[in-house]
């Protein structure tokens, strides 16, 4: 079995500056801290990041805002982060606001292989616009695209050393639809442990999805 | 009694036993603390579960547990955790009764505005726009007016939510809903008059036949 543990110093030399980066977490909830850590240490700039929010200043992905990692966020909020409001007004950084729904779903389809979904939401708003519009059963639906990533960086409670993910409670939200969604994932845990301590039943993400496997800080 | 406390405890009693409800942020979050004691409304949190309890005591809270709003919750017995994608398959398809909301501007078509001032705040539609159009019942609770200025237009002027969603508004000045024949003022606040009302409403507001004084 290959050895997936990777230490955060060398997993961040997958990612490229103008990389698009999925980061699993909800207002730095289930959020990989010591990645974002390290690709603010290793200077990598002009990233696009696929997120739900862009979380606080001080936290998650709102890190990488301040520290102006980012060209591009696809989100659904910045309303908690200052400081991407400020940047989207002076344009020194492009926002795209995706209803919460959708974006989960664009994700779910670009990691599981469909050409796109069909939504009401969004319908009649500017989210609309420059979409294809398409009538199921006498009902309008939106075509929303699949949102693929270079990379997946997500954040589990526990891993074993093969890669299967289990997350505690609220944590969950994004982070398995992104493991499915990117060319390579990192998986950055609090508690990593012995193939087998993971009761099958338990495991939200399986381990052939996670390329590499980072032991995360005490978040 | 505050205004914000006026509308939180009518909506609660809008809730019924065993509804699954959608709180958003601010006076909406408000409602749990009145809702009657006889009942139990399960309510849904938009970042992965369902059976959201009270927040925390102070040194009880766990890391892996937040609400939508980010901030350290805790879980009912009964409580179920999923992914995003469950969590709006759940909004989105109808499995939610009842999404509670605040408005910039609701209108005459039942068009909500919530979610950006264009130049000023865009803090980003997050689940609002799917709530809306999934949730059985979208009430809007919300200030009469802002600034002096009616919220409940004849047109929406700023970017809409979604079209055609709303079915009830509660204001510190009154109970409206939405019918055939258009929005009609079922409930007034005890000191309000209907010409008050009407002054600060720019929409034609229908004055029902068995108007009630609205009950907290």
């Amino acid at each position: 079995m290959k050895n997936k543990l990777t230490a955060a110093k060398d997993a961040v030399k997958n990612i490229k500056d103008g990389m698009t980066i999925m980061i699993g977490g909800f207002l730095g909830n289930g959020t990989p801290e010591a990645m974002i850590d390290e690709i603010i240490k290793s200077g990598i700039k002009g990233l696009t990041i696929i997120a739900n929010d862009t979380a606080f200043p001080d936290r998650g992905i709102g890190k990488l805002i301040v520290n102006k990692s980012v060209k591009k966020v696809i989100v659904s909020h910045i309303g908690t982060n200052p400081e991407t409001g400020r940047q989207m007004n002076e344009k020194e950084i492009e926002v795209e606001l995706v209803p919460q729904g959708t974006l989960a779903e664009q994700v779910r389809a670009g990691g599981g292989g469909l050409g796109g979904i069909l939504t009401p939401t969004g319908l009649g708003t500017v989210v609309e616009e420059g979409k294809q519009k398409i009538t199921i059963n006498g009902r309008e639906y939106l075509l929303e695209l699949p949102l693929r990533a270079d990379v997946a960086i997500i954040k589990g409670t526990k891993i074993d050393k093969q890669g299967n993910v289990f997350y505690n409670k609220s944590t969950r939200n994004f982070n398995p639809l992104m493991a499915a969604a990117a060319d390579f994932v990192i998986a950055e845990c609090d508690e990593i442990v012995e193939v087998g301590e993971i009761d099958p039943n338990y495991v939200m993400t399986p381990s052939i999805l996670v390329d590499i496997i980072v032991k995360g800080g005490e978040c | 009694m505050d205004a914000r406390e006026l509308i939180a405890r009518r909506v609660a009693k809008e809730l019924k036993d065993g509804d699954v409800v959608n709180l958003g942020i601010g006076m909406p979050t408000m409602v749990t603390n009145y809702i009657p004691e006889d009942i139990e409304v399960i309510l849904q949190s938009e970042n992965g579960f369902l059976g959201m309890g009270p927040a925390p005591e102070a040194g009880k809270e766990d890391k892996d547990l937040v609400n939508a709003g980010g901030m350290p919750i805790t879980a009912n017995i009964g409580a179920a955790f999923f992914d995003s994608a469950a969590s709006f398959m759940l909004i989105r398809g109808g499995h939610v009764d009842a999404t509670v909301l605040g408005a910039l501007q609701v209108d005459e078509q039942a068009n909500l505005s919530n979610w950006m001032i264009p130049g000023k705040m865009v803090p980003g539609m997050g689940g609002a726009m799917d709530l809306v159009v999934g949730a059985k019942k979208v009430i809007i609770a919300m200030e009469h007016t802002a600034k002096g200025k009616p919220k409940i237009l004849k047109e929406c002027t700023l970017p809409f939510t979604a079209k055609g969603v709303v079915d009830m508004i509660v204001t510190e000045m009154g109970v409206m809903e939405y019918t055939q024949d258009g929005l009609v003022l079922k409930e007034i606040a005890e000191g309000v008059t209907l010409e008050e009302i009407a002054k600060a409403t720019e929409a034609k507001l229908i004055i029902d036949k068995e108007l009630k004084i609205m009950e907290v």
